[in-house]
């Protein structure tokens, strides 16, 4: 039990000793929420986006007004969703729900209103991410028969998720931190343990040094992984050309640097 | 003579800028249509008109006697039975060359993965980039890019072929590469619909020249007649200013 001559580094093994399991325990809460909330809103956000790009049949009066209709309820989705903050959200749906007659899990409402929440961004991402694709690619798609769902699950999202895939990240960083927030509902996540833990012995400085360690841990390591998938989506650089002149069955590799070296060299 | 596409008074216009005011010709099949005509003469939009990139305003389009306008038949199956390529190539970026000329295949004819490579191939070595299966788009050159797009609208096995101006964007140097393998198409019977500012392919190649001015058809006739003997001021100063 350490004392009032204890020192900082003291107190920080000392509660790493006593609260070490429910720190990791709240780690693991926070990457859960903060993960399937992203994937969720991904979701959400890409359904959202698809729908709000479909050109309306100039013909048809039902179509045309179903579309707009629609359109009309997303924009209201995103614009209420990206305009309150997310700990008043989080407050109005869970406590809202019980007026309906419906008692969440709060680790099941944690998820939901980051799922909400994140949707509502990702919705925006994704349609200037789809925007963001040359027009050309839809004509070529169209041109060879596709349909709007199959230009845009083999076409465009492809590389309109490539374009955004820095904002995606972004958004799971940011989701990781704010799901702090869901403390207010009592969701089990890092920053709620935090609070009881530095109570017990009112070490606020300690405990909250220990998480935000914690913390930045996380987003780094994601950060980290994120910045190789988009290596990996790049592909590499170079290409294998089949075949040469002499023989059919040589593979002649074609690399990028090479052929720049190549260009340097010619220079000189 | 069996025509694959018929256009009857056809117009378009965008806003109050009127780019087509009623145009009728025949493509037959088996042959090649060249349409000439300075840029704004409404060319391109015939072509995105026939296509279904834009649609008409007025005026029929019919394909072997149906009026696609009025659903005449199902827009895949009619996507796929007139193919284009455009000026700036359009390849999918996130497919290597293989995979661009298989998509559709798979996609809009339901093939089989492995027929849909077979044509592919076939078709790329047709074009002479069968040894670039791997490569992504960004890593061509625009002829070799041009020569995949080309690949990948022939791999439907499409009746007729669009052609937007499909050297324009290209270095002069380049520009050979793409008109070779058209001329081969050409003369194996290909039905071919070619927008361009390449006298001497329309000359080589056309059985049928078109010359659009404002909006209209201005000259139609064989290339000796249009190339030749020019009718009227306006293609006349045209063809000056061409060479």
């Amino acid at each position: 039990m350490p004392n009032a001559s204890t020192s900082f580094f003291g107190w920080v093994t000392f509660l790493l000793n006593e609260y070490g399991e429910l720190f990791l325990r709240g780690t693991g809460m926070t990457l859960l929420i903060a993960l399937t909330g992203t994937a969720f809103g991904f979701a959400i956000g890409l359904l959202t986006a698809i729908f709000r790009t479909i050109t309306p049949k100039k013909d048809s009066l039902i179509h045309r007004g179903l579309l707009s209709i629609g359109k009309l309820l997303t924009s209201i989705y995103i614009q209420v969703f990206r305009g309150t903050p997310m700990i008043v959200q989080s407050v109005v749906i869970y406590y809202g729900a019980q007026y309906a007659g419906i008692y969440m899990q709060p680790t099941a409402a944690g998820i939901l209103i980051i799922s909400i929440n994140t949707g509502a961004y990702m919705a925006e991402i994704i349609r200037g991410g789809i925007v963001s694709v040359d027009k050309g690619q839809f004509e070529a798609a169209h041109a060879l028969g596709m349909t709007h769902w199959q230009t845009m699950t083999s076409v465009v999202l492809p590389q309109a998720i490539r374009n955004i895939l820095p904002s995606v990240g972004n958004e799971l960083i940011v989701n990781i931190k704010d799901s702090s927030v869901l403390n207010v509902i009592s969701v089990s996540e890092l920053f709620f343990q935090a609070k009881s833990a530095a109570g017990a012995y009112y070490r606020y400085f300690e405990v909250y040094f220990i998480i935000a360690v914690i913390y930045l841990i996380l987003t780094l390591t994601v950060s980290f992984i994120l910045r190789q998938i988009e290596k990996k989506m790049d592909g590499p650089d170079n290409y294998v050309i089949h075949g040469s002149q002499s023989d059919s069955r040589a593979d002649i590799r074609v690399s990028v640097e090479n052929e720049k070296e190549a260009v340097k060299r010619w220079n000189k | 003579m069996e025509q694959v596409i018929e256009v009857k008074g056809l117009q378009k216009a965008f806003g109050s800028h009127e780019v087509l005011r009623g145009i009728d010709f025949a493509a037959n099949k088996g042959e090649v249509t060249c349409i000439l005509g300075s840029s704004g003469s409404g060319k391109s939009t015939l072509l995105r008109c026939i296509n279904l990139l834009e649609t008409p305003d007025a005026g029929e389009i019919l394909y072997r006697g149906r009026d696609i306008l009025k659903g005449g038949m199902n827009m895949p199956q009619y996507h796929a039975k007139v193919g284009m390529v455009f000026q700036q190539f359009n390849l999918f970026g996130n497919m290597n060359v293989l995979a661009n000329c298989m998509a559709g295949q798979m996609k809009v004819l339901h093939r089989s993965k492995e027929e849909s490579e077979q044509k592919a191939l076939h078709y790329l070595e047709k074009v002479g980039m069968r040894a670039y299966v791997n490569a992504k788009p960004r890593q061509l050159s625009g002829g070799q890019k041009q020569r995949v797009a080309i690949a990948r609208a022939l791999a439907m096995d499409p009746e007729v072929i669009l052609f937007d101006e499909p050297t324009s964007a290209l270095d002069p140097e380049m520009v050979g590469e793409v008109l070779a393998v058209m001329q081969s198409l050409a003369q194996e019977g290909l039905t071919m619909l070619v927008v361009t500012h390449e006298m001497g392919f329309a000359r080589a190649a056309a059985d049928q020249i078109i010359f659009m001015d404002q909006g209209i058809i201005c000259e139609r006739g064989t290339p000796a007649q249009v190339l030749d003997q020019p009718r009227t001021e306006r293609l006349r100063t045209f063809l000056a200013n061409m060479l």
